[in-house]
């Protein structure tokens, strides 16, 4: 069991410090340290078996099997997106929405946050009804009217096919820009990071190897030459050397 | 128009033409899709499960006609529904159809609760799993109608051996079933239900009990065959009134045509049944009909 202390609400929202996590003899984790602010958007890079999942699942409370060591502090109000939009099959929309929530208003609210996803009306659909992104627009409600201090979303829109990935990154800036969660988004898109985000991380081998703050303008166009300054930058962290394109 | 595309026109073996815009177009159009074998099923027949049976009915009808068929082996369609007339009408078939089906019903409720509530507690705590699993395991191994002599020790030849003998019969896929599917829930569900604070009530009244009912419903179906099987010969070893009494009072004086209508009535009761269990089925499960289409 992982000793954690919570509770604790000091500026930073999330407080990781020397953070060490085992799977067997296995070490995931070399004693990684993390603040993020209140509504800050951070996004996690790294390549397969960094251990982002890790520490998202650490981060989730989801890791209560696994042997470690260090100081975690999260706000009690947090949510998860998955990768997959894990809806109940048998349960409605607006059920899955407001599940677990046991507010008198809940449905209300539900219905609320179903809006702001762009599903009005949808309320009454069974999960198989919805295409791959409006069930992932479903999860994003789920989450939202939880009212989180803190989102943490892993690969969210991984599996969702690359038009509607971009879509979905305008909503979700945009419920971001409203609600002001902190978050930390697990992406193996360098794109997908640096459009999003306010700050990029990059993990390696169980620590953070990079920290960038992104400063380009919003709306950030990909095309944008600090955009792909930064791009070559993480590529490289990420060990992908990038030649240089010629523009045509 | 870039250099490239006109390097493709010229070597590309197969006639294509590039259009206004510079790009390539194929000039032959692809061969319709219609014109394939398919390789699927097609579409099904209407009524197509009443086929198979109205085709025996008519080779029976013929035989009989016919004179292929001796009548002391098989009599004619027309005999046993003559003879099922006069049973209905003499007030018999439905004393004996009444008597079986209370016989049925008492045991498939009571081996439906049982083994709803021993799947629940085993599948719901590793100590319960540890108690229960184990003797349940041991009761399937024993096929029920081999522990008919052993109940008839214990509970006489009455109503409470026959009944207690076809609900042991169907608490078994009852529990193996929902015991199953309540240990197969999706872990995924588990961590959902985790991140969202769910309380352990919540939880299973929500995710687990939900997730179960699929494999509830696969063993009531399954348990509603046991309990007809189990009844044909519980009413066959000793009983004084039901559908298997009467076939079997039947047999001893060669009334093939009685044997018949009993077994008719076993069809249809089975069948009746079944339609019953899917219909609820379909309506609890809602969820998935738009999977199965």
């Amino acid at each position: 069991m992982a000793p954690q202390f919570g509770g604790l609400s000091g500026a930073p929202v999330v407080r990781v410090e020397s953070l060490v996590r085992r799977f067997g003899p296995r070490t995931i984790l070399h004693g990684l340290s993390l603040d993020i602010e209140k509504g800050e958007f951070v996004a996690l890079l790294g390549r397969s078996g960094s251990g982002k999942s890790t520490l998202l699942r650490a981060l989730a409370d989801l890791d209560d099997k696994v042997s470690g060591s260090g100081r975690l502090e999260t706000p009690d109000k947090k949510s998860v997106v998955f990768q997959d939009a894990r809806l109940l099959p048998w349960k409605r929309v607006l059920e899955n929405v407001v599940l677990g929530l046991g507010l008198p208003d809940a449905a209300q609210r539900g219905r609320v946050a179903l809006e702001e996803v762009g599903l009005r009306g949808r309320e009454n659909a069974w999960p198989v009804e919805l295409s791959g992104g409006e069930q992932q627009r479903v999860a994003l409600a789920r989450s939202l009217v939880r009212d989180p201090e803190l989102l943490l979303a892993d690969e969210p829109f991984g599996a969702l096919d690359a038009l509607t990935r971009l879509r979905m990154h305008d909503l979700l800036r945009q419920l971001c820009a409203r609600h002001q969660p902190a978050v930390l988004l697990v992406t193996h898109d360098v794109d997908e990071a640096v459009t999003l985000a306010d700050r990029v991380l990059v993990l390696d081998k169980g620590a953070i190897a990079a920290d960038i703050v992104i400063d380009v303008p919003r709306p950030r166009d990909h095309g944008d030459r600090r955009f792909g300054e930064i791009r070559s930058e993480l590529l490289r962290h990420l060990g992908v050397e990038t030649k240089p394109v010629l523009a045509v | 128009m870039n250099a490239f595309s006109h390097t493709a026109t010229v070597t590309l073996p197969i006639p294509y033409a590039s259009d206004e815009r510079g790009l390539l177009a194929p000039a032959v159009q692809p061969r319709k899709t219609g014109t394939r074998r398919r390789l699927a099923l097609g579409r099904a027949i209407p009524f197509g499960a009443l086929i198979g049976p109205a085709l025996l009915l008519v080779i029976w009808s013929l035989g009989s006609v016919a004179g292929l068929i001796d009548p002391r082996t098989l009599p004619a369609p027309w005999s046993v529904v003559g003879t099922a007339i006069d049973l209905i009408a003499e007030g018999k078939l439905q004393d004996h159809l009444m008597t079986s089906a209370w016989r049925a019903a008492q045991g498939l409720v009571f081996g439906v609760l049982i083994g709803t509530v021993l799947a629940l507690i085993s599948g719901l705590s590793r100590l319960g799993e540890a108690i229960i699993d184990g003797p349940v395991q041991i009761k399937r191994a024993i096929p029920t109608l081999a522990l008919i002599p052993l109940l008839m020790l214990w509970f006489g030849i009455g109503e409470g051996m026959k009944v207690t003998a076809i609900a042991m019969a169907v608490l078994i896929p009852i529990y193996i079933q929902t015991h199953s599917s309540l240990r197969g829930i999706d872990s995924r569900y588990v961590e959902l239900a985790q991140t969202l604070r769910m309380g352990y009530g919540e939880f299973i009244r929500e995710v687990i009990l939900p997730g179960a009912l699929p494999g509830f419903f696969l063993g009531l179906r399954l348990a509603v065959t046991y309990a007809w099987l189990s009844l044909v010969v519980v009413e066959q070893v000793n009983a004084t009134s039901g559908i298997g009494y009467m076939i079997d009072l039947a047999r001893n004086y060669g009334q093939t045509d009685i044997v018949i209508v009993g077994l008719a009535v076993y069809a249809l009761l089975g069948l009746g049944c079944d339609g019953i269990v899917r219909f609820f089925q379909e309506r609890s499960l809602s969820w998935r009909r738009s999977l199965a289409d």
